[in-house]
C-alpha cells in the first residue's frame, strides 16, 4: 500500500485514567482537520489502564505522525495503529421500531433472522433490536429496515482487538521498575 | 534487614509530615523545588496563597508584574537564561486567561515553566461562578501537562509531577489550577520529588546502530553541513557539540533559538538559517550532501518550501522528541535521545576532517552577502540610522558579553543577525510564536535570574507598547535592565511585507508614538533619545555604564528592510539579497 494513500486505520491508545486526556487526544485530531470516524473509550486488559479505540481514514505517513503526537502526551502509555486486516473488529447498533410492524410485516422477522440481529425487548408500542458486526452489515440492516420506518437508531464506535499479541503488558511490567 | 529498613522509613514518614493548609503547602512545594523567585498577580481565587507568600517573603521573592502576560514572559526569561524552571501565578478567570499567550509561547519554544492559577471553590465548578473559567480546558492544547486540584492532599503530588514534567525531556509549560477550598483545607503535608511517571519517557533510548550509521554518513560526506537548534542549549550539550563539529570540520548554522550555543565568531559558525538568515547557509542547504540537524524541528521559517528543501542531501536528525522525526523533513537516520549523550557517543566514531574546499563556499557566499547587505547595514553612508549599527555599537560596548532579549519584528531579525554572542543562553527571543510584547518582561526575568550578566532588551516601537506597563515592575523591583527601542514609527516587519507584496499599501502600520523618554522618566528610569549617528556611541556607552535600569530610544530609518529574505513559499536557495 502506498504510504500517501488514504485508508482506514484503527488506533489503539493505552492510557492512564485521566479526565483531561480525552480533550488532549481529540485536540490532536481537531487541529489537523482529521475527521474521527468513531471513538470509543473503555477499560483495557490491564487493571487501571484505559484504552481508546479510534477509527480514522488517512495516509500511513500521516497516521505515523499522529501516533507520535499522541504518544507525546504525558499520560499516554503507548499508541498503536493497525490496518483493517490486522484486527478483529465490531460495532454494535440498536433499532427502535413500532411493534405492530413486527406482526404485520413478515419481512421484518426474516430480516432480523438473516442478519443475526437480536430482539432485546418487545412491548405494546415498540420493539428494540440489537446487532453487532461489521459496519457494512449494520449499514445493510439499516437500509433494509428504513423502508418500514425506524423510530430510533444508534450505532456504537468500533471496538477492536489485534490478531497479533500486544506487547503492552510486558512493556508495562518493565516500566514498573 | 529489609524489614527494619521499611519500618525506619515509615517512622520517618510520620516525623516529616506536618499539618498545614493547602496554600502553605504550595509555598513549601515551591521551596522544595528550589524556587526563589516567582512572578504573578493576585486576585480573589488565589488570595490564600498570597497570604502565605507574605509569611514566607524572606524565603521566596514574589514579583508583582503589571499584567499576567508579563508574569509569564518574565518566568520565561528567567528560565531561558538560567536553564531552571520559571514560575508564575495568577488568579482565576481573567488572571488565568491572561497567561495563555505566554504559555503558548513557552510550549512552542520548549521553555520549562510552572503556572499556578487559583480557581473558584470546588462546589462552584461548572456553575459560571464569578471569575470561573475552564482554564484547564483552555490551556490544554498549549501545555505539556496540566491538572486541576480540588483537595489539599493532591497538592504535593501535583507540584512534584509539574516540576518534573516541565523540566525533563523536551521541556515545556505546565499548569496547576487550585480551587480555593483546596487552598484553605488543612492536611498532613509531606513532599517527595517526582522521579518518574510510568506513562512518560522523557528521554528516548539512543540506538547505537543509528549513531554508527550517522557517523559513517558524516565520515564519507564531501559537503556536510550542520543545522543546530535550541536542543543543544536545552540539553547543555554546547561543549559536546563543539567537540563534534571541530573534530569533523563541520560548517554549522543555527536556527534562531539555537543562537549563542557556540560563539558567533567561532570559525565553524556559518550563521543563521531561515527566512532572514544568512545567505551562505541557506543557499548551501541545497548543495550539501549530508545535512545534520541537531535539536531543531525544521520549522517552516527555517525550511521555506519543503518540496525543494535539501532534497539532494542525506538527512541525519538528532532529537529528544520522537514526534519531530519525519514530521516535516524525511530523515535518513534518526538519532533519538539526549543531545549531550548522543554527541558524546558520536565523537569517537568520527574521523578528523577539515573540509577546507567546502568551507570556501561558505566564505565566498558570505562575501557576497557582506558586499550586498551587511556592509551597508553596519557602515551606512546614507543619513538614517540603521538598526544594525545600533547592534554593532552594543556589541562593542558590551564586548559581546550581553544577553540580548529581543522582541518580534525587524529589530529581532537584525538583533539575531548582528549581535555578537560570546556565551551560551544569550539570545532570548520568542521564536516559534513570535509574540510581540515578549522582550520587556522577559528581560526582567532574565536579569533577575542572572544579575551578574548585562541584559539588553531590543524592542520595536510597536511591541514595546504591548507590555510597556512592565516599566512599573522594573521601577518597583529596581531591575537594572537596559532597554533599547529601535523606533521606526512603523510596525516595521509588516510594513516591509506591505512594501514587497502589497504594493506599498501601508494599512494600519504607521505608528504615532508618545514621548517614550518622558514615559520612562515617569517611572524614574534614566532615559535618552538618539536621532543622529554622532550621538549613538556616547548614548550606548551611557546606557551600559549606568548602574540602574536605562531606557534608550534610537530613531532609525523609517523604511528600512531586512535582507536577505526567503519569501514565503520559496525555496531556501531562492533567498533574495535585495
Ligand atoms: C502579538 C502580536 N501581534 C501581531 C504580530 C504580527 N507582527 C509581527 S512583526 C510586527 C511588527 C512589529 O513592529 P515593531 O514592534 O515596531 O518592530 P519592527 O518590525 O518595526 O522592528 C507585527 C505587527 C505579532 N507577531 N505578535
Amino acid at each position: 500500500m502506498n504510504q500517501e494513500e488514504k485508508q482506514l486505520y484503527t488506533i489503539s491508545i493505552y492510557t492512564e485514567n485521566n479526565i483531561g486526556l480525552l480533550n488532549r487526544i481529540s485536540a490532536i485530531f481537531q487541529r489537523r482537520h482529521i475527521n474521527v470516524e468513531s471513538l470509543n473509550t473503555s477499560p483495557s486488559e490491564i487493571e487501571g489502564v484505559s484504552k481508546f479505540t479510534i477509527l480514522i481514514r488517512m495516509s500511513e505517513v500521516n497516521v505515523k505522525k499522529i501516533i507520535g503526537q499522541i504518544e507525546k502526551q504525558v499520560e499516554v502509555i503507548k499508541a498503536y495503529y493497525h490496518t483493517e486486516d490486522e484486527t478483529i473488529y465490531q460495532e454494535s447498533c440498536m433499532f427502535k421500531i413500532k411493534s405492530d410492524l413486527l406482526f404485520n410485516e413478515r419481512q421484518i422477522q426474516n430480516i432480523i433472522k438473516e442478519s443475526n440481529a437480536r430482539i432485546v425487548t418487545v412491548n405494546k408500542a415498540f420493539f428494540v433490536i440489537e446487532k453487532s458486526g461489521k459496519k457494512e452489515e449494520i449499514d445493510l440492516l439499516h437500509r433494509e429496515l428504513t423502508v418500514f420506518g425506524i423510530m430510533q437508531f444508534t450505532r456504537s464506535g468500533r471496538i477492536a482487538v489485534t490478531k497479533d499479541e500486544m506487547k503492552i503488558s510486558t512493556m508495562l511490567a518493565e516500566l514498573q521498575h | 534487614m529489609k524489614g527494619t529498613q521499611t519500618i525506619q522509613k515509615k517512622t520517618k514518614k510520620t516525623e516529616t509530615t506536618e499539618r498545614i493548609s493547602g496554600s502553605e503547602a504550595v509555598i513549601k512545594c515551591l521551596l522544595a523545588e528550589g524556587v526563589d523567585i516567582l512572578y504573578g498577580y493576585p486576585g480573589g481565587a488565589i488570595m490564600p496563597v498570597y497570604d502565605e507568600l507574605y509569611k514566607y517573603q524572606d524565603k521566596i521573592h514574589h514579583v508583582l508584574t503589571r499584567h499576567e502576560q508579563g508574569a509569564t514572559h518574565s518566568a520565561q526569561g528567567y528560565a531561558r537564561i538560567s536553564g531552571k524552571v520559571g514560575v508564575c501565578m495568577a488568579t482565576s478567570g481573567p488572571g488565568a486567561t491572561n497567561l495563555i499567550t505566554g504559555i503558548a509561547d513557552a510550549q512552542i519554544d520548549s521553555t520549562p515553566m510552572v503556572c499556578i492559577t487559583g480557581q473558584v471553590g470546588s462546589h462552584l465548578l461548572g456553575s459560571d461562578a464569578f471569575q470561573e473559567t475552564d482554564i484547564v480546558g483552555i490551556s490544554t492544547p498549549v501545555t505539556k501537562w496540566n491538572i486541576q486540584v480540588t483537595k489539599a492532599s493532591q497538592i504535593p503530588e501535583a507540584f512534584a509531577k509539574a516540576f518534573y514534567i516541565a523540566k525533563s525531556g523536551r521541556p515545556g509549560p505546565v499548569l496547576i489550577d487550585i480551587t480555593k477550598d483546596a487552598q484553605f483545607e488543612e492536611f498532613d503535608f509531606k513532599y517527595e520529588k517526582c522521579k518518574g511517571i510510568r506513562s512518560y519517557k522523557p528521554v528516548p533510548n539512543t540506538d547505537k546502530n543509528a549513531l554508527k550509521t550517522a557517523a559513517e554518513l558524516i565520515n564519507n560526506a564531501k559537503k556536510p553541513m550542520v543545522v543546530w537548534g535550541q536542543g543543544v542549549i536545552l540539553g547543555k550539550a554546547e561543549e559536546a557539540f563543539k567537540a563534534v563539529i571541530e573534530k569533523a570540520g563541520l560548517p554549522s548554522a543555527w536556527t534562531i533559538l539555537g543562537a549563542s550555543a557556540i560563539p558567533s565568531k567561532h570559525p565553524l559558525n556559518v550563521g543563521m538559517v531561515g527566512m532572514h538568515g544568512n545567505y551562505a547557509p541557506n543557499v548551501l542547504t541545497n548543495q550539501c550532501d549530508v545535512l545534520i540537524a541537531i535539536g531543531m524541528r525544521f520549522d517552516d521559517r527555517v525550511t521555506g518550501s519543503l518540496n525543494t528543501y535539501a532534497k539532494q542531501a542525506k538527512v541525519i536528525h538528532f532529537d529528544i522528541d520522537p514526534a519531530e522525526i519525519d514530521k516535516n523533513v524525511k530523515t535518513d537516520v534518526a538519532v533519538l535521545g539526549d543531545a549531550k549523550e548522543s554527541l558524546k557517543s558520536l565523537l569517537p566514531l568520527l574521523n578528523a576532517n577539515s573540509h577546507t574546499n567546502w568551507h570556501q563556499n561558505f566564505k565566498d557566499l558570505y562575501q557576497i552577502e557582506y558586499d550586498k547587505v551587511i556592509k551597508n547595514e553596519l557602515h551606512p553612508t546614507k543619513e538614517g540610522l540603521t538598526m544594525a549599527e545600533v547592534l554593532k555599537e552594543i556589541n562593542t560596548q558590551t564586548k559581546g558579553e550581553a544577553a540580548i532579549v529581543s522582541d518580534v519584528g525587524q529589530h529581532q531579525m537584525i538583533a539575531c543577525r548582528y549581535a555578537d554572542f560570546n556565551t551560551t543562553k544569550s539570545n532570548i527571543t520568542s521564536g516559534g510564536l513570535g509574540t510581540m510584547g515578549f522582550a520587556l518582561p522577559a528581560a526582567i526575568g532574565a536579569k533577575m535570574a542572572a544579575p551578574e550578566r548585562e541584559v539588553v532588551a531590543i524592542i520595536g516601537d510597536g511591541g514595546y507598547q504591548m507590555t510597556i506597563q512592565e516599566l512599573g515592575t522594573i521601577f518597583q523591583q529596581k531591575v537594572p535592565v537596559k532597554i533599547v527601542v529601535l523606533n521606526n514609527e512603523f510596525l516595521g516587519m509588516v510594513r516591509q511585507w506591505q512594501q514587497l507584496f502589497f504594493d506599498k499599501r501601508y494599512a494600519s502600520t504607521e505608528m504615532v508614538n508618545p514621548d517614550f523618554v518622558a514615559i520612562a522618566k515617569g517611572y524614574s528610569i534614566d532615559a535618552q533619545k538618539v536621532t543622529t549617528r554622532e550621538n549613538l556611541k556616547d548614548a550606548v556607552k551611557g546606557m551600559i555604564d549606568c548602574k540602574g535600569p536605562y531606557f534608550l530610544e534610537v530613531r532609525v530609518e523609517k523604511e528600512g528592510n531586512v535582507f536577505p529574505m526567503i519569501p514565503t513559499g520559496a525555496s531556501v536557495s531562492d533567498i533574495r539579497l535585495e
